[in-house]
């Protein structure tokens, strides 16, 4: 049996989608064991993700064809480097949100037993195994089943808490999620009658810019633009992400949105980058950037910290698409300076583990206060200072300090734009910096004012401490980013660091 | 061979209107439905262009593709629709003010 386990061959891909799902399987039956059975899944798929990273790391690309039959009937699943570092991280997201839920959504605490407490885990181990799914799979329909269990489960974390607000986002979450998979699927659905295959490697050989080679090219990007919620698509976002409880939100926020930008890399990066006209990268950048500042003022505008948090979202993920018009800029000149897919790949990371930190650390203070008012913050630093820590650690994060993993993302950008001569999108990159700071300030000045604190219920600090560490993993990254950043590197596609010409 | 045009175009017609029915209506069964003629154009068009391209009758894979997919749509749908009726049944119990669109706090975003 471990002598299975060491070989080359051993389909350690597979397992980071089917241990999620056989245990939301199990949590589906017994709510007693849920709460465990999760923790067990999501470690196990950390340390899956972990070997695959050795293997990928010493051997390259890893890949399998899922029970040895070979494609196009089978499904093949690929391992590269952003492939594995989106494991790793969406591991220890779910690690960290599982671990906060437990005391929240275990059977054993809430008699008789709540519908939040008994869905909570079967949906967050669907999420973990649909963002799973999407990370190694590399056939367009595949990759559109797994959008829908992730989009499907998401959307019933977000109507889990069974209040009207939280079931009105959910619906218009899904109404646009749905518009976004069907003009997915045609795009699919157009790739294949033209091309005859769906394998991302292989359309990469065989894509000549047809007039439906485009169509279907746009069709999928707008409808992964809509699930990523990308400027002016970003309008069901903030109301979902924050109308569900803290571990979901941070599920959601962190992990959810993540895959369709990973799938949109994919497709314009490895399978068609001979299509990028000048015109359409600066028009991906123009969106990215407005998504930035819209997403940045409405946050400083909100009253309500899930709120503030979820709209910084919206602003974060218009950073990532800035990678089209960067890509590549100036790498012949200065190629240390080539770095702008790696920069948006690290920014991913980064708000994912800072974005889950925050969450987890809003969640402590609606525990503590009851709701989530930036007005009821006030003086929370001395009472709850692990949760203010946490926060303050993935607010640095957030906007790009050092020497956290956002600076390294941003930083890459930051030199790939002005060796390019697009000194505008730099300009956008720290505009975007100094408004996360104005509105991340905000909530930190009030917990660390001076007056007391109201009434606060204790919240343990084993509890609290679980945000703090993915805060501190989110400044980790970019203190010791050389080994992410070898990773990333395995198996790149070419257009990262020629940029698209 | 060209005996699958005029589905083609049926799919293609599908779609277009069943686009056009998500993005007039505001009342959620009707843009269900509306959804779910889209992907029913979507799928017929998959059909139907494959057999266009091969030459015969549609292959295994686009076949395969298409049932997974109309299960994706059936889970989909039950799944939009279960919503919908909670949300009815939250308004029987406490009539709220104002519509679907503009009635909750958080729709203080931008238009």
């Amino acid at each position: 049996m471990l002598l299975d386990l060491a070989a080359p061959d051993f389909p350690w891909i597979a397992l980071s989608v089917a241990i999620p799902l056989f245990a939301a399987l199990i949590a589906a039956l017994s709510s007693a064991l849920a709460p465990v059975v999760a923790m067990i899944a999501a470690l196990l798929c950390l340390g899956a993700a972990l070997w695959t990273a050795v293997l990928v790391t010493t051997h390259g690309a890893q890949e399998v064809a899922v029970g040895a039959w070979p494609p196009p009937l089978g499904i093949v699943l690929r391992a590269d480097g952003l492939a594995v570092a989106m494991l790793i991280t969406a591991g220890l997201v779910s690690i960290a949100a599982f671990a906060f839920a437990r005391q929240a959504f275990s059977a054993r605490t809430q008699t008789p037993e709540t519908r939040s407490a008994y869905s909570f885990w079967p949906l967050g181990l669907c999420v973990l195994a649909g963002v799973n799914a999407a990370f190694v799979s590399n056939d367009l329909f595949n990759l559109y089943v797994a959008l829908e269990l992730t989009t499907i489960a998401a959307a019933a974390l977000v109507a889990m808490s069974g209040s009207r607000a939280a079931f009105e986002a959910a619906i218009r979450y899904l109404m646009f999620a749905l518009l976004g998979s069907l003009f997915y699927l045609l795009g699919v659905v157009l790739t294949y009658s033209t091309h005859g295959v769906l394998d991302i490697r292989l359309l990469a050989i065989s894509a000549e810019s047809g007039p439906s080679t485009i169509a279907a090219a746009a069709l999928m990007s707008a409808g992964l633009m809509t699930k990523m919620a990308l400027f002016p698509l970003h309008a069901w976002l903030p109301p979902a992400h924050s109308a569900a409880p803290a571990p979901a939100s941070a599920l959601l926020s962190a992990l959810v949105v993540k895959p369709p930008f990973v799938i949109l890399l994919r497709i314009w990066f490895e399978a068609m980058p001979e299509l990028v006209t000048p015109t359409l990268a600066q028009a991906f950048g123009a969106l990215g950037a407005c998504g930035v500042l819209l997403g940045s003022i409405l946050a400083m505008r909100q009253e309500r910290l899930k709120l503030v948090v979820a709209y910084s979202t919206v602003a974060q993920l218009g950073y990532l698409v800035l990678v089209f018009p960067l890509a590549g800029g100036g790498g012949a000149q200065q190629p240390w300076a080539a770095g702008a897919w790696t920069g948006a790949i690290f920014l991913t990371l980064s708000h994912a583990l800072a974005k889950g930190a925050m969450f987890l650390a809003a969640g402590a203070f609606v525990e503590a206060r009851g709701n989530d008012r930036l007005d009821s913050l006030v003086g929370l630093a001395r009472e709850m200072p692990i949760s203010c820590f946490a926060f303050g650690l993935a607010a640095v994060s957030l906007m790009g300090l050092p020497p956290s993993g956002g600076f390294t993302g941003k930083y890459l950008l930051l030199t790939s734009s002005f060796a390019s001569g697009q000194w505008w999108w730099g300009i956008v990159l720290v505009v975007g910096g100094l408004l996360s700071a104005v509105y991340l300030f905000g909530p930190l000045s009030l917990m660390f004012a001076r007056e007391p604190a109201l009434a606060v219920t204790p919240v343990s600090r084993a509890r609290q401490s679980i945000a703090l560490l993915l805060g501190l993993l989110s400044i980790l990254l970019g203190l010791f980013s050389e080994a992410p950043y070898r990773l990333l590197q395995v198996d790149r596609p070419g257009a990262a660091a020629e940029g698209f010409t | 061979m060209n005996g699958s045009i005029p589905f083609a175009l049926c799919g293609a017609v599908l779609v277009g209107i069943g686009l056009y029915g998500v993005m007039a209506h505001d009342h959620l069964l009707r843009r269900l439905i509306a959804f779910n003629v889209t992907g029913s154009g979507v799928f017929l068009l998959f059909g139907s262009l494959s057999a266009l391209s091969s030459g015969g009758a549609t292959g295994a894979v686009p076949q395969a593709l298409i049932i997974t997919g109309i299960v994706v749509a059936v889970a989909s749908t039950a799944f939009v629709l279960a919503l919908v009726v909670r949300l009815k049944e939250e308004d029987v119990d406490a009539p709220a003010p104002g519509a679907f669109e503009g009635s909750s706090e958080h729709d203080d975003h931008a238009p």
